[in-house]
């Protein structure tokens, strides 16, 4: 028996990182795949693909999403930001290192908040998203909101930390002038 | 004095490019490649009857299916035996493909390569493969009553059984005053790191060469396979380990499968293929760990002092031995931690099972070992009435007894020999940090509040750095860039940092100037891999080694230049100056020029280098006698034995008296690797440690049913703890050097994990007044042995009719 499964592509166009991109998708093409595979913004990762690991959390209009439970069809019009676009923040800064990062890439660089690294972009933007709303959490609050996501290398204790501190360096930058991070 | 780089915490050089979007783990990579899926048998013993492709091959954007009788003989024939032992008498492997018989769910059956993923999934839901079932063998009591075989010719399904004895144990558990025996259960977990398995191959069909990228711990040991396998010559196999997403042990075993067959496609359509492992494959096709069936009988005098420990346990290799018996072989050993057993036995079963197979996962068999062992010494403090610590350290080999040899071989095939540590002052320090001596006041004011509170403590001995070898690489550029390769691999460690420490340390070279490659075979061909917490020792000893022959070079290079002594020399931050008239001096990229005669100047600071640029000796040649061009070195470290690190942890939990949940109130940790690098980075290997640690003794189990289905296949049944589960580590160090290496260091990837089970199985214990015997333990299986307990089924422990819940003093 002879079949062809051609798919019927839809246009979507989305926003990410503030560049508009237009692509024609299958109606299943999930949304991590098409970050990572079509747009080839490779730093969202994919840890189970069921929801459950959060390190394909990007920020959907600013809100923390598993981009592995959405397809790329329902990002129709939506403005996505992914670990890539936190370097350009309104509060990054250029580390001594030559990067531009966001208080929150900042503190988790500071206070050894990853080891492999794999996960760690789902704790940016979810802790990003967070900070947001609590600019000045409780040890147990910065365990509470990152308590979504897995880490299997850090035992979350410097991922704790790296919330606390990337709030005081938020509240530094947004009081400071425009000068040089100190690292 | 250069700023000191070795031992401070160094902010870590990987993370700027990690947290910012710049990591390229496997599947980052190859996005022309084609997608490799496979099918997978839904049966954990059976017959292959039949395969039908034929409503998948017309899928379009399918370009070839495989099943095993297309493999050529060398891919098809049965995967490598890694580590033989001669107690291994059954040793089995599977093949690529499955040949005529499965033995787990989730052995690979059928390769379908497509143009991506989702088209070469949709392909595999087309082939229908027929099976014959057969009885199926799981859990470790089915697999040793041996009435139904995993391998019809392995009688018992044993694959190995050994035994080591050291001193004559029946006369001495036959002349000691007390004698208890244990039975003791533990379950399996796995390593489950973020990022599962991939492979991702280029043929390059005009040179006849293969590129492949693995997300490995190993790539010098895949690079080796695949040649084989595909019977290529080495020069022509490349095989590089991309940023890894973590490892933990399963990607030590080599080659997988996937390993093999998806450089085997490439090679065959002459185009890049790539297979990324999704969650649901990695838990039923990669490996798994921990579960041992265990028999401890110990012999002891009216002090506590262990006479004889006459240890049994059965373990489940699952299907297969790849990876060999290291697995019950490092428990077999290290189950004696810091202790002297008096005579010591220890027999092992390896038992073949229908489930995943089973390698080496973080502790690796270790966290075994010391549930056997810590078990057996509270149950010796609760049958004399003694404190529990002072139980422990009255077994103690003293820091005077060192180096101690146990009279064993150890797993590296090498003697069991303990070549430091101080496990008397581990200990004071720990009943310190955790408030050993105020607990019971502690208890008796919980009580008063209706609270049910526990301290459990435990200790380890680690073998850590492991040989046969690892190797370094240094090489300065005329800009003073210095480039530093290792081939052993990364999974999230910060070797890019911690090597970089060792060489600015010993170069004399900013941090900055340093930049380290690992696990690249083109880089460095001659490696092992990261695994038995080995990577610190073994390259950063080679690195430093390697650095030494370079800074040589280098003093002998400017001495010339300069028109003085090597010894009047010093290099601070990248300038080789002379000791106390810093203005005469050369930068280490003037000196790299020199070392490097050239015939012409490609830039500025090459001229320097060509043949009418100064003065020379026309008698001599322009590489000096014994030198080769270049400022570069390489070291090699090659031990005669392991380091031991060791540890010893303590937890104070809180069981609720209704609902049995567990909860951990506090969790301390003393740990020794030697001299530290850098101590950010241990104390996060230590986090880490014992996070899994945790997820094994409360939460992770393999969830097999009676025909072999994993029932909790997925993030969402396996329950890996969150930051929610987790508790703050109060984490302090001891630093007792190892005589070792140039070093004094010793490993630290593994330890936080290896005591916790028991730790937290000796704290559960002691709240509650019973003997828990089986982990992990939920709060379903607390509730049942209450109930047990109350019911008369499950006896008290002693200590309760002796003093009102209060630990005795020693």
């Amino acid at each position: 028996m002879t079949e062809t499964t051609s798919e019927t592509l839809h246009d979507v166009t989305v926003t990410v990182n503030g560049v508009r991109h237009s692509a024609a998708v299958p109606a299943r093409r999930l949304l991590s795949d098409f970050l990572r595979h079509d747009l080839e913004l490779t730093g969202t990762h994919v840890g189970c693909e069921h929801g459950v690991c959060g390190a394909c959390t990007v920020l959907v209009d600013g809100q923390p999403m598993r981009s592995c439970l959405m397809f790329a069809v329902t990002a129709q019009d939506h403005a996505i930001t992914t670990v890539e676009g936190l370097c350009s923040a309104p509060d990054a800064r250029v580390a001594p290192t030559g990067e531009s990062m966001n208080p929150v890439q900042q503190a988790f660089a500071e206070c050894h908040g990853l080891q492999c690294g794999f996960c760690t972009p789902g704790f940016l933007t979810t802790v990003t998203a967070y900070l947001e709303e609590n600019p000045s959490p409780t040890s147990e609050e910065a365990r509470e909101a990152i308590s979504g996501n897995l880490c299997r290398c850090t035992g979350y204790q410097n991922i704790v930390k790296s919330v606390l501190r990337a709030a005081e360096i938020k509240a530094e930058r947004a009081g400071g002038a425009s000068g040089e991070e100190q690292s | 004095m250069t700023t000191q780089m070795f031992g401070a915490p160094i902010r870590r050089k990987e993370d700027p490019r990690l947290v910012t979007g710049g990591g390229r783990y496997l599947d980052d990579l190859g996005h022309d490649a084609l997608a490799a899926a496979f099918v997978r048998s839904p049966h954990a013993h059976a017959r292959i009857v039949d395969i039908d492709a034929s409503d998948a091959i017309d899928v379009e954007g399918v370009v070839g299916i495989y099943v095993h009788e297309d493999l050529p003989r060398s891919v098809g024939e049965p995967m490598p035996l890694l580590i033989p032992h001669p107690t291994l008498t059954h040793g089995r492997t599977g093949y690529a493909l499955a040949k005529d018989q499965v033995n787990h769910v989730g052995e690979a059956v059928v390769m379908v390569v497509a143009t991506d993923r989702y088209v070469a999934e949709d392909a595999c839901q087309r082939i229908r493969v027929s099976y014959e079932q057969l009885p199926v063998v799981v859990g470790i009591e089915t697999a040793r009553d041996g009435d139904l075989l995993v391998h019809d010719d392995v009688p018992g399904n044993v694959a190995a059984h050994m035994l080591q004895e050291v001193g004559d144990v029946d006369a001495a558990m036959a002349a000691a005053p007390h004698t208890l025996t244990l039975d003791l259960d533990i379950e399996r977990s796995a390593c489950m790191p973020m990022e599962g398995k991939g492979v991702y191959a280029r043929w390059d069909t005009e040179r006849g060469e293969l590129r492949m990228y693995s997300s490995t711990q190993t790539s010098t040991g895949v690079r080796a396979a695949v040649a084989a396998r595909l019977e290529l010559p080495l020069a022509k196999v490349e095989c590089i380990a991309p940023d890894v997403g973590g490892g933990f042990g399963v990607k030590i075993m080599h080659p997988w499968p996937e390993e093999v067959l998806v450089p085997w496609a490439a090679r065959l359509l002459g185009r890049p293929v790539k297979w990324a492992e999704d969650r649901r494959e990695h838990f039923i096709s990669s490996a798994h760990e921990r579960g041992q069936l265990q028999r401890v009988t110990v012999a002891f005098d009216d002090e506590g002092h262990l006479l004889a420990l006459d240890v049994k346990f059965w373990h489940d290799n699952g299907a297969y031995t790849p990876y060999g018996i290291i697995v019950p072989i490092i428990t077999s050993t290290q189950l004696l931690g810091p202790y002297k057993p008096g005579t010591y036995r220890c027999e092992f079963w390896s038992l073949y099972t229908n489930t995943v197979l089973v390698t080496p996962y973080r502790g690796a068999g270790r966290p075994q070992g010391c549930f056997a062992m810590e078990r057996t010494m509270d149950a010796i403090a609760d049958e004399l009435g003694l404190d529990r610590a002072e139980v422990r350290s009255r077994n103690f080999i003293l820091p005077t007894e060192m180096p101690w040899d146990h009279g064993l071989l150890f797993q590296d095939g090498r003697p069991l020999k303990y070549d430091s540590g101080d496990f008397p002052a581990s200990l004071a320090k720990l009943k310190e940090l955790v408030g050993w001596d105020d607990f019971a006041d502690y208890r008796r004011a919980a009580e008063a509040e209706g609270r049910k509170v526990g301290l459990g403590i435990g200790c380890y001995v680690e073998g850590t750095g492991v040989g046969p070898y690892e190797g370094g690489h240094i090489q300065i550029e005329t800009s003073g860039r210095v480039n530093v390769s290792t081939g052993l691999t990364s999974q999230g460690q910060g070797h890019e940092t911690v090597f970089a420490q060792i060489v600015a340390q010993e170069l004399g070279v900013r941090m900055e100037d340093v930049h380290v490659t690992t696990g690249d075979t083109r880089k460095m061909a001659y490696a092992v891999g990261t695994f038995a917490s080995r990577a610190a020792v073994m390259s950063g000893s080679a690195i430093a080694l390697g650095a030494r022959k370079v800074r040589e070079k280098a003093l002998r290079i400017a001495a010339d230049a300069l028109e003085v002594s090597p010894d009047d020399l010093e290099i601070v931050e990248g300038t080789v100056r002379v000791k106390g008239a810093p203005a005469t001096s050369m930068s280490l990229g003037t000196v790299s020029v020199l070392s490097n005669p050239l015939r012409y100047a490609f830039d500025e600071a090459a001229k320097a280098a060509t043949q009418f640029a100064g003065t020379f000796d026309p008698d001599k040649p322009p590489v000096a006698e014994g030198e080769e061009p270049g400022l570069e070195g390489k070291g090699f470290y090659s031990p005669t034995q392991a380091t031991f690190a060791n540890g010893m942890h303590a937890a104070i939990v809180e069981t609720d008296p209704v609902t049995a949940e567990i909860k951990i109130l506090r969790y301390c940790v003393i740990h020794d690797c030697g001299t530290m690098i850098n101590p950010m980075i241990v104390e996060g290997q230590v986090h880490g440690g014992v996070a899994q640690g945790v997820g094994g003794a409360l939460y992770e189990r393999m969830a097999y049913d009676e025909s072999g289905q994993l029932l909790n296949a997925s993030y969402m049944d396996f329950l890996m703890p969150y930051a929610s589960e987790v508790p703050t580590i109060e984490a302090d160090h001891l630093e007792t050097p190892s005589p070792l290496n140039p070093l004094g260091i010793k490993g630290a990837g593994e330890a936080g994990c290896i005591p916790v089970t028991a730790v937290i199985a000796s704290a559960i214990e002691d709240a509650e007044g019973f003997p828990i015997t089986r982990m992990p333990i939920s709060p379903y299986e607390l509730w049942e042995l209450r109930r047990r307990h109350a019911d008369g089924e499950i006896p008290s422990l002693h200590r309760l009719s002796r003093t009102s819940s209060k630990e005795p003093s020693a």
